[in-house]
């Protein structure tokens, strides 16, 4: 599939950009400052030099397994016009390229982080690349509507190889740090799908609003926000998070619920809206209720880590509620 | 129509771009692994017997 879209535009010249652009570079800033963030909040300190090595692997691990799904995920992507320009759908980049360069990248970042750092971490971003780019990008992602429910992981997953980098171990904190990651995708990702779901319907992908309707969608994303804001509060009970915590999670997981709260009540998802077409996002009928979830979501994970980041690296105490 | 002179310089622009960019990573990987290196060694390589 990767190869009849890329040799359908033969004339296209592959420059080293494009080849930067296989490894999402967004998404690999992402992955970079919650596996700081968990390297940071471990109890133990590793040098620094080695610290540097170990986001790295990890940064280039993520991008070896986003090089993967854009060789294996090339038809879909030339059918959703968020996707289409890139890469191997454009036919700049041959599909076998950017396989090489995926299985060339997930091998380099395994074996530096286990020869660099400690083969406990790089077992875990091994699993991690394995499960975004076979059991996410092969089998969840055209199966079921729980796509990025489970496939999720992958992306919950780099905190805890940031805590197993510097320890060697991934206790309870680590593992929550990693929760709260996975509970927060699923309304992330169906607020935006609540609004991009033709998208999704053209490329034959089986995202929740496309299966089971907007209906579903919203008091799923309903229900997903009620156990996440516990989970993000959890950290002040366990020795992780102090009083900036305590504040940024519990304000801002007010916020989440509310907006939640009128994504629920509201109708987004279910119309389209003629009145407006922006382009990538298409805004329909009360799917800005989706979009300000959409948006806030994202600023309410910046927060927590940022808040967590800063409370261990200016040495801020923990409330140690349950300790 | 195309002019097949201007597409051959349009390559041959990219395929550098790339040659430098492979360049510099094998570069780069060198020093890591020598940095890397060192830093495991650490104190040990001065205090090994002679």
């Amino acid at each position: 599939m990767a190869m009849a879209t890329a040799q359908s535009n033969p004339r296209a010249i592959a420059r080293w950009q494009d080849f930067l652009q296989l490894l999402k570079p967004r998404v690999m800033s992402l992955v970079i400052f919650t596996a700081l963030t968990g390297l940071v909040c471990a109890p133990d300190r590793i040098n620094p030099i080695l610290a540097a090595v170990a986001v790295l692997c990890i940064a280039v691990g993520a991008g070896a397994s986003a090089s993967l799904n854009m060789w294996y995920d090339a038809d879909i992507d030339a059918k959703m016009r968020r996707t289409r320009g890139r890469p191997v759908p454009a036919g700049r980049v041959q599909g076998a390229d950017a396989l090489a360069l995926g299985i060339v990248l997930s091998l380099f970042s395994v074996m530096l982080m286990g020869m660099a750092v400690n083969w406990f971490a790089a077992g875990l971003l091994a699993f991690t690349i394995a499960f975004y780019a076979v059991v996410y990008t092969m089998w969840l992602k055209r199966w079921t509507a729980q796509n990025i429910v489970i496939g999720g992981l992958a992306g919950a997953l780099p905190p805890v190889i940031g805590w197993a980098a510097a320890t060697g171990g991934a206790p309870l904190n680590a593992w929550l740090l990693c929760a709260i990651i996975f509970m927060w995708t699923p309304p992330h990702f169906w607020a935006l799908s609540l609004y991009t779901s033709e998208d999704y319907a053209k490329a034959g992908v089986p995202m929740m609003p496309v299966v089971k309707g907007a209906s579903s969608t919203r008091r799923q994303i309903m229900i997903y926000s009620l156990l996440l804001v516990p989970i993000c509060i959890a950290p002040v009970l366990t020795g992780l998070g102090g009083v900036a915590y305590l504040a940024v999670s519990g304000l801002g997981g007010l916020v989440f619920l509310l907006l939640a709260w009128r994504l629920f009540r509201s109708h987004a998802g279910e119309a389209a809206d003629p009145r407006n077409d922006d382009g990538l996002y298409d805004v329909r009928a009360g799917a800005r209720d989706a979009r300000n979830l959409f948006a806030f979501s994202i600023l309410y994970l910046a927060l927590l880590f940022a808040t967590l980041l800063a409370e261990h690296l200016l040495g801020a105490a923990p409330l140690e509620l349950f300790r | 129509m195309s002019d097949p002179n201007r597409e051959d310089d349009a390559a041959a622009k990219a395929r550098k771009g790339r040659n430098i960019a492979i360049a510099l990573g094998l570069v780069a990987f060198v020093v890591l692994v020598y940095v890397v290196t060192v830093v495991r060694m650490g104190a040990s390589v001065a205090n090994r017997p002679f």
